[in-house]
C-alpha cells in the first residue's frame, strides 16, 4: 500500500473493522504526540536508553569493568571520553553497562506494580462496599509513607542488595496505579455494556478482566511513564545509600556514592553518572508528559 | 421568616451533629486507622521480616544476658497479635526502644534531631511557595510562549535531577569554586553549642538570644541545602500551579470576567487564581510532607544533623529501633500533614462548606 | 453619559452595530476550520435573533464581535463597527472599555459562568466598578438596586450568597444583572435559557425583555430553538455551516424562502395535530459552499 492510500485509510470517517479502528486510533494518537516536540525528544530518550542497553557489549571495551590502577582518575579526553573513575574503569562504558541495570529495576519494578495495582483497584471500585473499603485503607496506608523512607526500612530488613531494593521500591509505588484503576473501575462499574455483558452471564472475574482492566490501562500506562522518574530516582538514592546493587556492580547511584570523596579534584567522577540519571529521568518525564496530552489534554494543558 | 426561610444551601441535611464536628471526627478517626496501619507495617518489618529480630536490635556482638533481656521485652514467645499490641502500648507511651549506637532513648535521640530538619523543610517549602506560585501563573498566562518553555523546563529538571546529586554540585560550585555559601554542616565549627536550644531551630534561637553572629553564619549553611530542596518543592509547586491555571482559565466564568471588561492581570489573579488558592492548599501540604522525606539524602550531602540522616547513619548501624523509630515518627508526620491539609481544603472551599 | 448618547443614536438612524464580510478560521493540526464563512448583519435598537444548529457558527459570531476568539482563531472582516469605533483593530484599552460599557453577553449555564469562590455581589459589583469611578458604597447600592430589578426578592441574601447556592433561574437573572449594571448599548444572549427550566425560561425571559426595551437596547438572540426566537425577537437571522442562510422579520417567518429555513419550519412539532410524521431536515451540502452575499 502506497503511504499515501495508508494515510488515508487510517484518517477515514468511519472505520471498516475493529482492527481498523485501533490503528486509527494509535495513528491519531501519534498525530496528536508528534506535534509535542519535547514529548519527542523523551521518547528518543527512552529508546536511546534501551538502544544502549541491548547493544552495552558492542559499545563498549572488553575489559571495562575490570579495574586497571595504572589510568586511574583521568579526566575526560579523547580515549576515555568521560574520564576514569577510582580504580581506573572507563566511566562511560560503565555507564553503558549501567544502563542495563536501570532498565532492569524499571522493568522489574513495573511487572510487579501494575498487575497489583490494577487488580486491587479494579476490584476495589467495582465490588465496592466493604471490599473497597478496606483495600483503599491499604492502598491509603502505603500511599501515607514516604517512599524512600519506608524503603530504607525493608531494605534494613531485609539486607541490601538489588533485588530487595526493587521489592522495597515496588511495596511503595503501587498505591497510586490502584487508586486510579478504581477511580476508572468506578466510572465504569454502571455502564451498560457491562450490564449487558453481566446479563450474558460473565462471571464477575471475566468482566474485570476482560472489560473493566483493559479501559484502565491507558491511564495507568501514563501515570506509570510519569512515575518512572520517581522510581529512578529513589533506586539511585538508595544505590547512593549503599542499598541497592553492590559494588562492583556499575549502578549509577552507587557510582556516584563511591566517586563523592573525589568530588572536589576529580568532579567528572560523581557527576557524570548523575548526568546519566538526570537525562534518562528527564526522558520518562518528557515522555510520560507528552503521553498524558494525548491521553487527557485537559489535566496537563 | 427566618425559621421558614431556610436558605439555599443544601436540602434535606437532617445530621443531628453539625458538619464542623463531623468533618473534624472523620479526621481523627483517619489518622487513627492509619497510624495502625503504619505500625502494622513497621511492626511487620521489624519483627516479622528479619530472620532473627532480637539481633537485629541488639546487633551482633550483645552478649546472651543483652539478648535474653530483649527476647522477653520483645515477648516473642508470645503469640504475634500480643507482641503487635505490646508494641503499640510502647509507641503509644512514646517508647521507640533504645538505640544501640548511643544507647540512648530512640524517642530522645529524634527529638534533638527533628528541628535541624523542620528548619530545612520549612525554608524549603517557602521558597517553594514564593518562587514556584508566580512562575506556574506566568508560565499558565504565557502557554506555549517562551516563558512557558523556560519554566517547565526548570521544572523538569528539578524534577528529574537526583537531589542528592544536584546538592553535591552545587556545593561544589557554589562553596568549593565561588566561596558563596558555607560549607556542610549547620554551623561554623567554632560556633558551635554556643546558643541556647530553644526551639531547636537554628535562626530563630540565634536571633532571640541577638547572636547576630551565628545567625549570619547558620543562614550562610541553610541556604545551599535549603535553596536545593526548595528547587524541588518549587519545580513541583509551579508544575500544579501551572496546570491548575491553565484549567481555570478555560473555564466559562473566565470569559464572563473578560465580558465584563476587567484588566487581564485582575482575571489572572483575582478570578483564576482565586480558585487555584484551594487546591495550592493540598499541593504545598503534599510538599512540605515530600521535603521531609527528601532531606534525608539532602542531609546526609550537607552533613546536616537532622532525622534523614540519623535514619541514615542508624542504617549503616544496623540499628534497628533507630530506623524503625525514625520510620515512624516520619510516616506520622507525613500523614498528619496531608490529612490536615485535606481538612484545611475542606474548611476553606466554600463549595464544600 | 450612555442616555444621552443613546438620545442621539436614536435621532440618527445609523445603526449600532455593523457587521460586514465576517470571518472566523481555527488553525488545527488537521487543517484550518471555518467556523464563520462571510457573515454580514446589522443590529439597532432592536432585538435580532440568531438560529442556527451546533457548529452553525452563531456563538463563534457572538465571541468575535466582543473579540474573544478563543486562542488559535482567526477574525477577519471587511467590517465591524460599534457606535463609530472599529472593533477590528481597536487597541485592547478601548476593547476592555466597550465589553461590559459598551456591548456585553449573557452566557448559558450560570454553574459555569459565574465565579464559584465570589460572592454574587461581589461579582456584580465588579461589573460595575470596572466602568466607574464610584465608590464601593456607590456599588453596593446599585447592586442591590439591580438585583431588585431582575425580580430577586430578597437582593440582601442573595448578595452574600455563592453562586452554587442559587438555582438556575435566578443564576441567569443574576447573569442578567451583572452585564447591564454597567449600561451596555448591546447585549449578547448566547442560549441564555437552555440551561433552564420551561418555566423559568418565560421568567427570565421576561425580565430580560423588560430591561431591553426600558433602556432601548439592542439584543442579539442566540439559541438553536427557532420557535422561541420567533416570538422573541423582531428579525431572525438563520445561519448553518458558518454562513447566514437567511434573513428575515419575524412575523414573516412562515413565508421564508430558503429550503434550509423551510425545512428547519417543517421540523418543528405542531400542538394541532395536523401531522402524522415528524419530517427530517435534508440537508444539502451545497449549502456548505461559501457564497457570495444573500442580501
Amino acid at each position: 500500500m502506497s503511504v499515501l492510500a495508508l494515510r488515508s485509510w487510517l484518517l477515514a470517517e468511519v472505520p471498516g473493522s475493529k482492527g481498523q479502528a485501533r490503528c486509527q486510533r494509535l495513528f491519531i494518537g501519534w498525530l496528536a504526540f508528534r506535534r509535542n516536540p519535547v514529548a519527542v525528544i523523551g521518547l528518543l530518550i527512552i529508546v536511546s536508553l534501551i538502544l544502549i542497553a541491548l547493544l552495552a557489549p558492542w559499545l563498549t571495551s572488553s575489559d571495562a569493568l575490570e579495574p586497571n590502577l595504572g589510568r586511574r582518575l583521568q579526566p575526560p579526553g579523547s580515549e576515555h571520553w568521560l574520564g576514569t573513575d577510582e580504580l581506573g574503569r572507563d566511566i562511560r562504558d560503565r555507564i553503558i553497562w549501567g544502563s542495563r541495570i536501570t532498565l532492569y529495576i524499571v522493568g522489574l519494578v513495573s511487572i510487579i506494580v501494575v498487575p497489583i495495582g490494577l487488580f486491587i483497584g479494579v476490584v476495589a471500585g467495582y465490588i465496592g462496599g466493604w471490599v473497597d473499603t478496606v483495600l483503599m485503607r491499604l492502598t491509603d496506608i502505603f500511599l501515607a509513607f514516604p517512599r524512600l523512607i519506608l524503603a530504607m526500612a525493608l531494605v534494613a530488613a531485609l539486607g541490601p542488595g538489588l533485588e530487595n531494593a526493587v521489592l522495597a521500591i515496588a511495596l511503595t509505588t503501587w498505591s497510586p496505579f490502584a487508586r486510579i484503576a478504581r477511580a476508572e473501575a468506578l466510572t465504569i462499574r454502571n455502564s451498560d455494556f457491562i450490564l449487558a455483558a453481566r446479563m450474558q452471564g460473565v462471571s464477575t472475574a471475566g468482566i474485570l478482566a476482560r472489560h473493566v482492566a483493559p479501559l484502565c490501562m491507558s491511564s495507568v500506562i501514563v501515570r506509570l511513564t510519569l512515575d518512572m522518574a520517581g522510581i529512578i530516582l529513589t533506586a539511585a538514592g538508595l544505590g547512593f545509600l549503599g542499598l541497592g546493587a553492590q559494588p562492583p556492580t556499575p549502578e549509577w547511584g552507587a557510582m556516584i556514592s563511591l566517586g563523592r570523596q573525589y568530588l572536589i579534584d576529580q568532579w567528572w567522577v560523581p557527576t557524570m553518572p548523575g548526568i546519566a540519571i538526570l537525562i534518562v529521568s528527564l526522558g520518562f518525564n518528557l515522555l510520560g508528559d507528552g503521553l498524558r496530552d494525548v491521553f487527557d489534554p485537559k489535566s496537563g494543558g | 421568616m427566618a425559621a421558614a426561610d431556610s436558605g439555599s444551601t443544601v436540602a434535606g441535611s437532617n445530621l443531628a451533629l453539625p458538619p464542623k464536628l463531623v468533618k473534624i471526627s472523620g479526621f481523627i478517626a483517619s489518622l487513627i486507622l492509619t497510624f495502625i496501619g503504619l505500625t502494622a507495617i513497621t511492626f511487620t518489618i521489624g519483627r516479622v521480616m528479619p530472620a532473627d529480630p532480637v539481633l537485629a536490635i541488639v546487633g551482633d556482638r550483645a552478649s546472651q544476658e543483652v539478648y535474653d533481656q530483649v527476647f522477653l521485652q520483645l515477648g516473642l514467645d508470645q503469640p504475634i497479635y500480643i507482641q503487635y499490641f505490646k508494641y503499640l502500648g510502647q509507641l503509644l507511651q512514646g517508647d521507640l526502644g533504645t538505640s544501640i549506637m548511643t544507647a540512648q532513648p530512640v524517642a530522645d535521640d529524634i527529638l534533638r534531631f527533628f528541628p535541624a530538619t523542620l528548619e530545612l523543610a520549612t525554608v524549603a517549602t517557602l521558597l517553594g511557595i514564593f518562587v514556584g506560585i508566580p512562575m506556574g501563573v506566568f508560565a499558565a498566562v504565557n502557554q506555549g510562549r517562551w516563558p512557558d518553555h523556560v519554566v517547565r523546563i526548570i521544572g523538569l529538571i528539578g524534577y528529574s535531577a537526583p537531589i542528592f546529586w544536584l546538592g553535591m554540585i552545587a556545593l561544589l560550585v557554589f562553596y568549593a569554586n565561588l566561596g558563596w555559601v558555607a560549607g556542610p554542616g549547620r554551623l561554623d565549627v567554632f560556633y558551635d553549642s554556643i546558643v541556647e536550644p530553644v526551639s531547636g531551630i537554628l535562626i530563630l534561637d540565634a536571633a532571640l538570644a541577638g547572636e547576630w553572629e551565628i545567625f549570619h553564619n547558620a543562614i550562610e549553611h541553610l541556604i545551599l541545602p535549603a535553596s536545593i530542596l526548595g528547587t524541588f518543592a518549587l519545580a513541583y509547586i509551579a508544575r500544579m500551579t501551572r496546570s491548575f491555571m491553565l484549567d481555570q482559565l478555560s473555564q466559562e466564568y473566565i470569559l464572563t470576567a473578560r465580558v465584563k471588561g476587567i484588566p487581564e492581570w485582575q482575571v489572572i489573579w483575582g478570578h483564576a487564581f482565586r480558585n487555584v488558592l484551594v487546591q495550592l492548599i493540598t499541593i504545598i501540604g503534599l510538599t512540605y510532607a515530600s521535603l521531609l522525606e527528601g532531606s534525608v539524602l539532602t542531609e546526609t550531602i550537607f552533613s546536616w544533623p537532622g532525622i534523614g540522616l540519623y535514619i541514615t547513619n542508624s542504617l549503616f548501624n544496623n540499628d534497628m529501633n533507630a530506623v524503625l523509630g525514625g520510620t515512624i515518627v516520619v510516616g506520622v508526620c507525613f500523614v498528619g500533614i496531608n490529612l490536615l491539609s485535606d481538612l484545611l481544603y475542606k474548611l476553606v472551599d466554600p463549595r464544600v462548606r | 453619559m450612555s442616555s444621552i448618547r443613546r438620545v442621539a443614536d436614536s435621532m440618527t438612524d445609523s445603526p449600532l452595530l455593523s457587521v460586514e464580510d465576517l470571518h472566523v478560521t481555527y488553525h488545527t493540526p488537521t487543517g484550518p476550520v471555518l467556523a464563520v464563512k462571510g457573515v454580514s448583519f446589522e443590529l439597532g435598537r432592536e432585538k435580532l435573533g440568531i438560529v442556527g444548529e451546533s457548529g452553525s457558527g452563531k456563538s463563534q459570531t457572538g465571541r468575535a464581535i466582543l473579540g474573544l476568539t478563543a486562542p488559535g482563531g482567526e477574525v477577519r472582516a471587511k467590517r465591524l463597527e460599534f457606535d463609530g469605533t472599529d472593533l477590528l483593530h481597536a487597541n485592547k484599552r478601548t476593547m476592555r472599555r466597550i465589553r461590559g460599557g459598551g456591548i456585553s453577553m449573557i452566557m448559558q449555564d450560570p454553574k459555569y459562568s459565574l465565579n464559584p469562590v465570589m460572592t454574587v455581589g461581589k461579582q456584580i459589583e465588579e461589573a460595575f466598578l470596572v466602568h466607574s469611578n464610584d465608590s464601593k458604597r456607590e456599588a453596593r447600592r446599585r447592586t442591590l438596586e439591580m438585583l431588585r430589578a431582575v425580580q430577586i426578592r430578597e437582593p440582601e441574601r442573595v448578595y452574600r450568597a455563592y453562586p452554587h447556592e442559587v438555582s438556575g433561574g435566578m443564576g441567569q437573572r443574576i447573569m442578567i444583572a451583572m452585564m447591564m449594571i454597567p449600561e451596555p448599548s448591546i447585549i449578547i444572549a448566547d442560549e441564555p435559557t437552555s440551561a433552564l427550566d420551561v418555566t423559568v425560561q418565560l421568567q427570565v425571559l421576561a425580565v430580560l425583555d423588560d430591561m431591553i426595551s426600558e433602556r432601548g437596547m439592542g439584543l442579539i438572540f442566540i439559541s438553536h430553538d427557532l420557535n422561541l426566537i420567533a416570538s422573541f425577537c423582531d428579525r431572525i437571522l438563520i445561519m448553518y455551516g458558518g454562513q447566514v442562510m437567511e434573513e428575515c422579520r419575524a412575523d414573516e417567518l412562515a413565508q421564508a424562502k430558503h429550503p434550509y429555513t423551510r425545512g428547519l419550519l417543517n421540523c418543528l412539532p405542531r400542538l394541532d395535530g395536523s401531522q402524522d410524521e415528524l419530517a427530517v431536515l435534508r440537508r444539502d451540502p451545497a449549502w456548505l459552499e461559501i457564497r457570495e452575499k444573500i442580501s
